[in-house]
């Protein structure tokens, strides 16, 4: 258990400290945010309409960013070997840096999903219901998206392939995650299976996420 | 002869060139019966003449799922038995795959403007379907852009298995959200809904287009065992020159 | 043959399927014979393979 937290701990200052990352994706998430009404128009009614919706694409796009960090400074400077001959399971051991990652990225966009709300005319009430289906979807995208970042550091090539190997795994939980914070904001379906689901999806990643990103980096690096 | 006989390349290619030809001579007789008995199918009350394409429609639907199935069998026979020529059959299995998957999703948008007045709709089955597409190309990504062939090989085995998951909600996504695209006629649990006189040619033309597709696998895999001999011979090659 | 009001989109479709199996089966016969001539030329240069020369 220490072990884990250590590692976990590791990886949260590293975040902090290096390169900003945590910001980073925060300031990254606003930039985008910001971006639409430039090219969709400043229809206050418009934004509100797809405003979830693009505080999803914002997170998974901030997500996305992020995960390509997630193995490759540990492959560079070979933390990622010692992590894979350790007593721990590797399985745990990377279950524990996609914590950290959250924690450092994905709680960020949840946190200020708010302000971006306003920006987008979202509803006060509405932006509670949001930012749980942030809260609860964001860990999501952190877990599958582990897969594509081992797969991708195994074959040491960066970003875009990520991004492609990734996109395609995360559209269940950007469905059901828009489809969630819409229902608060729109109705006329409840809230309560869309998000139901979300959370489903989100325990399923914590199980797969690991084992694919650990299959993938032992076989990967072999 | 059992598969582990299968695992040498060599008896795997001579075997490969035996049955090649004949392969390809039944694929032709079949899609010439198939095609056939497709023309002659009688016109479809609500669609009229369009229920042709569905004689390419649903058979490449169908074929897009059986090549990621295929894949997925090969993913498990490269990380879990290390059979020696599994991900030769997976590397070969994927452009076909995806190309007839690719086939399903137009040809299902040309049969979609005339009878639904769309080319494209977002409903579970389309949606499903366009990201296997994209799930195809990602392997394929893996497969051809690695530097090393045997990790990128291991690589893609392990997204196949990952996009495994999606064909049971391919399968099933037409019953659970039912919004547009036809639900399940053919295969249920309480016999086919279809009339005989379209069902024939639609499993004549399905029978033939798996024909073919086992004769490309089995064309694409005998060219990849030759690639990596040249590779190996190359690399055997360099190492004189410098010894 | 009358394919009714919409024959436009049923020979679209049946063309598109021909072409994409027409590109799949060049890519498998052409990569063949390509295959086969590099491993010609390789032969020829007196490279052989570990298992043609009996073991080392």
């Amino acid at each position: 258990m220490t072990a884990l937290l250590a590692l976990m701990l590791r990886d949260m200052r590293l975040a902090v400290r290096a390169g900003g990352g945590a910001l980073m994706g925060a300031l990254f998430f606003l930039i985008v945010v910001v971006m639409v009404p430039f090219a969709v128009g400043p229809d206050l009614n418009l934004l509100a309409r797809i405003g979830p919706a693009i505080l999803w694409l914002g997170a998974l796009l901030a997500s996305l960013l992020a995960l390509d960090r997630l193995f490759a400074t540990d492959y560079e400077d070979g933390s990622l070997d010692l992590l894979m001959m350790a007593p721990m399971p590797l399985e745990l051991a990377v279950a524990a840096k996609a914590i950290a990652h959250w924690l450092t990225t994905g709680l960020p966009l949840v946190l200020i999903a708010p302000l971006l709300g306003l920006m987008l005319n979202v509803e006060l009430n509405a932006t509670g219901a949001l930012m749980l289906t942030l809260l609860a979807g964001t860990p999501a995208l952190t877990f599958i998206g582990l897969i594509g970042a081992a797969l991708s550091v195994a074959l040491r090539r960066g970003g875009l392939l990520l991004a492609v190997l990734v996109l395609p795994l995360t559209i269940p939980v950007l469905i059901f995650g828009v489809a969630a914070a819409e229902a608060a904001i729109v109705g006329p379906a409840p809230f309560g299976p869309a998000f139901t689901i979300l959370c489903a999806l989100s325990l399923m990643s914590f199980v797969l996420g690991p084992f694919a990103a650990a299959a993938a980096l032992r076989y990967g690096l072999e | 002869m059992p598969v582990i006989d299968l695992a040498n390349p060599t008896r795997f290619l001579n075997l490969a060139n035996r049955v090649l030809p004949w392969l390809a001579g039944a694929t032709l007789v079949l899609f010439a019966i198939g095609l056939y008995r497709a023309m002659g199918a009688p016109d479809d009350y609500q669609q009229g003449a369009t229920v042709k394409i569905m004689f390419l429609h649903v058979p490449a639907a169908w074929l897009g799922m059986l090549g990621w199935g295929l894949m997925s069998l090969a993913a498990l026979g490269t990380l879990v038995w290390r059979h020696p020529l599994a991900d030769v059959a997976g590397k070969a299995a994927a452009p076909i795959g995806a190309a007839f998957t690719f086939i399903c999703l137009v040809t299902g948008s040309l049969w979609g403007r005339p009878t639904w007045g769309t080319y494209w709709v977002w409903d579970a089955r389309l949606t499903s379907v366009l990201v296997l597409f994209l799930l195809y190309l990602g392997v394929l990504a893996l497969y051809w852009t690695a530097d090393d062939p045997g990790r990128g090989s291991r690589a893609a085995a392990v997204l196949t298995l990952v996009g495994a998951v999606n064909l049971p909600i391919i399968k099933f996504s037409v019953d659970w959200w039912n919004t547009l695209h036809q639900p399940s006629s053919i295969l249920r649990m309480s016999g086919s809904a279809i009339d005989p006189s379209i069902l024939t040619p639609l499993l004549i033309m399905a029978a033939a287009f798996t024909l073919l597709f086992f004769t490309l696998h089995l064309a694409a895999m005998r060219n990849e065992i030759l690639r990596r001999r040249v590779r190996a011979m190359r690399l055997m090659q360099a190492q004189e020159v410098h010894a | 043959m009358n394919l009714g009001p919409h024959a436009d989109f049923i020979v679209a479709a049946y063309g598109l399927t021909v072409f994409v199996i027409a590109a799949l089966v060049a890519w498998v016969v052409l990569d063949h014979s390509a295959q086969r001539r590099i491993l010609g030329d390789l032969e020829e240069r007196g490279v052989t393979r570990r298992s043609q020369r009996g073991g080392s």
